[in-house]
C-alpha cells in the first residue's frame, strides 16, 4: 500500500518537477501525495467570478468582512451603477417630464367642467395635509440628494468645482440618511389614513378603460379615489416600503446583512427609486400645474363642488348623503364684489 | 515611468503578518483600519495558502469609478490614490473594490463612516511630498523617497513583491521556474487583467 503510494506521488510529482522549464501547467503542492484541485490564483478567480462567488479564508483580525480575499461581484455592481442605473434613472426621469411637456403643450391644463363654483368641499383634513406633504417634503429631498450620487458628479461638479460640490453631497449624505425617519413615519400614517380608500376594485377597472378623463374625456364615475390615485397610492406605499427596507439596510451598513447583500440593497434601493421619481414627477404635475381646482385638495383642503363632482362623482353624493355639505365659505364674496 | 504592483507568492508566505504590523506603524494607522491583512485559504486542509491583501491599485480602478465625488486619482506611478478632502464616506468604494481595500474610521450608523481610508502604496496624498498634513491624513510617503511600500520591504521571506510590474513579474517567473511550481500572482486577473505568463 505504501509503496503504491510512493509510487503515485513519484508519478504525479516527476512530470511537475520534470516539465517545468517547458509545461505551462505549473501549479498545486508538490508535497501533496494525491491530485487534488490547486488553487490556482488566477483559475480560481475566473471560477469565482462565473459563479458569482467569492474567495474568503480565515483572518485573525477582528474585522471579519475583512477575511473576503477576492469578491468579483464587485464589478458587477459596478456595472450595475455606473452604467444601468444612470440610463434607467436617465431615461424615467428625462423620458417622464418630455412626457409631461408633451401632454401638457397638446391637452393643455385641464380645466374645471362649467367652471368653478365657488361653493367648496371638505377634501383632506389638516392630518392627512399635514402628513402629505411631510412625506412629499422629505421625498423631494431624498430624490434630489440621491440623483446627486449617481448624477451630481457629470452634471453638478463641473459646474461648481470639487470641494463644493462635495459639501453639497456631505450634506446632501446627512439629510438622506436622517429624512428617511420621518419618511417612513409618513407612509406608515399614509397607509393608516387612506389605505380604506384604496382597495382596488371593478370601478378602477372601467376608470383605466375610459382613459381616466386624462387622456380620455369621460369622466368616470369615482369614489374618494380614482384608479390613478389608488395606483400613486400603491407605488408610494409599495415602492416607498422597499426603499425604505433597503435604506435602512444601507444606513446601517453590514448590521443586517454581508457585502453581496449590501450591494443588492443598494440596487433595489437605486432602481425603484428612480422609477418612483418619474412616477412622482407625474402625479406633482397634474396635482398643481396640470389641473385646474386640484392643488387646493392639499392646501386648503377645500375643493370646489364642481371639481369634485367632475372626479369623484361617488364620493360627492357620499358626502352630501353625510350631511357634510358644501357650504359657502363664511367669507365668501359673490363675484365681482372685490 | 514605472507601473507599480503587487504581486504575493503565496507558495512563501508564512503568515507572520509582519507587513500587517509594518503598516500599521509606518503610518500609525488609526485602531480598526487594515489597510492590508493576511488572508488564509483552505486552512488547516491540503492547499492551504496565505495571502497578504492590500489595495492592488488597479487598472481602471472599480473604486474611482463608481465613487460620487470623483475623489480618486492616479499617479505617474500608476498607484490609485484618494483625497480625503473630497471624500464623503459614502461607502461605494468598498461594495465595487474586489479586493475589500477601503477601510473607514467608523462603520457608524447614519452614515457616520468618516473618510475612507487605503492602502497608498506608500505614497502620501494629494498634499506636498512628506509634509506634516500628508502625514495626519496618509501616512508617511516613502515613494517620493525613492523607497518602496514598506510591507514588501520588511517582508522576511520576500513573498510579498512590490515595484514595477514588469520586474516583480521577472522575479517571480524565474522563482517559479526554478523551484517548478507555484500558484499564480493573486488577485493579477482581477486587478490588471493579465496574469504572470510563465
Amino acid at each position: 500500500m505504501r509503496a503504491l503510494l510512493l509510487a503515485l506521488a513519484l508519478l504525479v510529482a516527476a512530470p511537475v518537477a520534470g516539465h517545468a522549464q517547458t509545461t505551462p501547467l505549473v501549479s498545486g503542492t508538490p508535497t501533496s501525495p494525491t491530485p487534488m484541485v490547486p488553487p490556482v490564483a488566477d483559475e480560481l478567480e475566473v471560477m469565482k467570478a462565473l459563479q458569482g462567488g467569492r474567495i474568503a479564508g480565515r483572518i485573525t483580525i477582528p474585522d471579519q468582512r475583512a477575511a473576503n480575499l477576492i469578491q468579483p461581484a464587485g464589478r458587477a455592481w459596478r456595472d450595475f451603477h455606473n452604467v444601468t442605473l444612470a440610463w434607467v434613472g436617465g431615461i424615467a426621469v428625462l423620458g417622464m417630464l418630455a412626457i409631461l411637456v408633451a401632454f401638457r403643450l397638446s391637452k393643455g391644463r385641464i380645466p374645471i367642467e362649467g367652471g368653478p363654483s365657488g361653493r367648496t368641499i371638505q377634501r383632506f383634513n389638516l392630518l392627512e395635509r399635514t402628513n402629505h406633504w411631510m412625506v412629499a417634503s422629505c421625498f423631494i429631498i431624498l430624490a434630489l440628494s440621491g440623483l446627486n450620487l449617481t448624477f451630481g458628479r457629470h452634471i453638478l461638479l463641473p459646474l461648481v468645482g470639487p470641494e463644493a460640490f462635495t459639501l453639497i453631497s456631505q450634506w446632501g449624505k446627512y439629510a438622506h440618511n436622517f429624512l428617511a425617519f420621518p419618511f417612513t413615519l409618513g407612509l406608515v400614517l399614509m397607509l393608516l389614513l387612506w389605505v380604506k380608500d384604496n382597495i382596488p376594485n371593478g370601478r378602477d377597472v372601467a376608470w383605466f378603460k375610459a382613459g381616466g378623463g386624462l387622456i380620455g374625456n369621460a369622466h368616470p364615475d369615482s369614489e374618494r379615489f380614482n384608479g390613478g390615485q389608488k395606483a400613486i397610492f400603491w407605488i408610494t406605499i409599495l415602492g416607498g416600503g422597499a426603499v425604505a427596507v433597503t435604506g435602512y439596510m444601507l444606513v446601517f451598513p453590514f448590521m443586517f446583512t454581508d457585502i453581496a447583500g449590501m450591494q443588492l440593497s443598494h440596487m433595489i434601493h437605486s432602481i425603484v427609486s428612480v422609477l418612483m421619481i418619474a412616477v412622482m414627477l407625474a402625479h406633482i404635475y397634474i396635482g398643481s400645474i396640470g389641473m385646474e381646482g386640484a392643488s387646493v385638495a392639499m392646501t386648503t383642503g377645500q375643493v370646489d363642488l364642481n371639481w369634485a363632482k367632475q372626479h369623484h362623482s361617488l364620493w360627492v353624493e357620499q358626502e352630501l348623503a353625510k350631511g357634510r355639505g358644501a357650504d359657502a365659505p363664511a367669507a365668501a364674496k359673490a363675484a365681482g364684489a372685490d | 515611468m514605472a507601473r507599480m504592483k503587487f504581486l504575493l507568492d503565496a507558495e512563501r508566505c508564512i503568515e507572520c503578518n509582519a507587513c500587517v504590523t509594518a503598516c500599521k506603524n509606518e503610518h500609525e494607522v488609526p485602531w480598526g483600519i487594515n489597510r492590508r491583512r493576511v488572508v488564509t485559504i483552505n486552512d488547516g486542509k491540503p492547499g492551504e495558502r496565505s495571502i497578504s491583501m492590500a489595495c492592488m491599485h488597479c487598472t481602471d480602478a472599480p473604486c474611482a469609478a463608481v465613487c460620487p465625488v470623483s475623489c480618486f486619482y492616479t499617479t505617474a506611478d500608476a498607484v490609485v490614490l484618494h483625497d480625503k478632502d473630497l471624500c464623503i464616506g459614502c461607502g461605494y468604494c468598498f461594495y465595487a473594490c474586489p479586493f475589500g481595500a477601503p477601510q473607514y474610521p467608523r462603520l457608524g450608523n447614519f452614515g457616520g463612516r468618516g473618510k475612507m481610508d487605503k492602502c497608498t502604496y506608500c505614497a502620501g496624498g494629494p498634499q506636498a511630498d512628506n509634509t506634516e498634513a500628508e502625514y495626519i491624513q496618509y501616512g508617511s510617503n516613502r515613494l517620493a523617497e525613492g523607497k518602496l511600500p514598506l510591507c514588501a520591504e520588511m517582508c522576511s521571506t520576500k513573498a510579498l513583491l512590490a515595484g514595477d510590474g514588469e520586474v516583480i513579474a521577472q522575479i517571480y517567473r524565474e522563482r517559479v521556474q526554478k523551484r517548478g511550481y507555484g500558484s499564480g500572482a493573486w488577485g493579477w486577473r482581477t486587478a490588471y487583467r493579465e496574469t504572470v505568463a510563465i
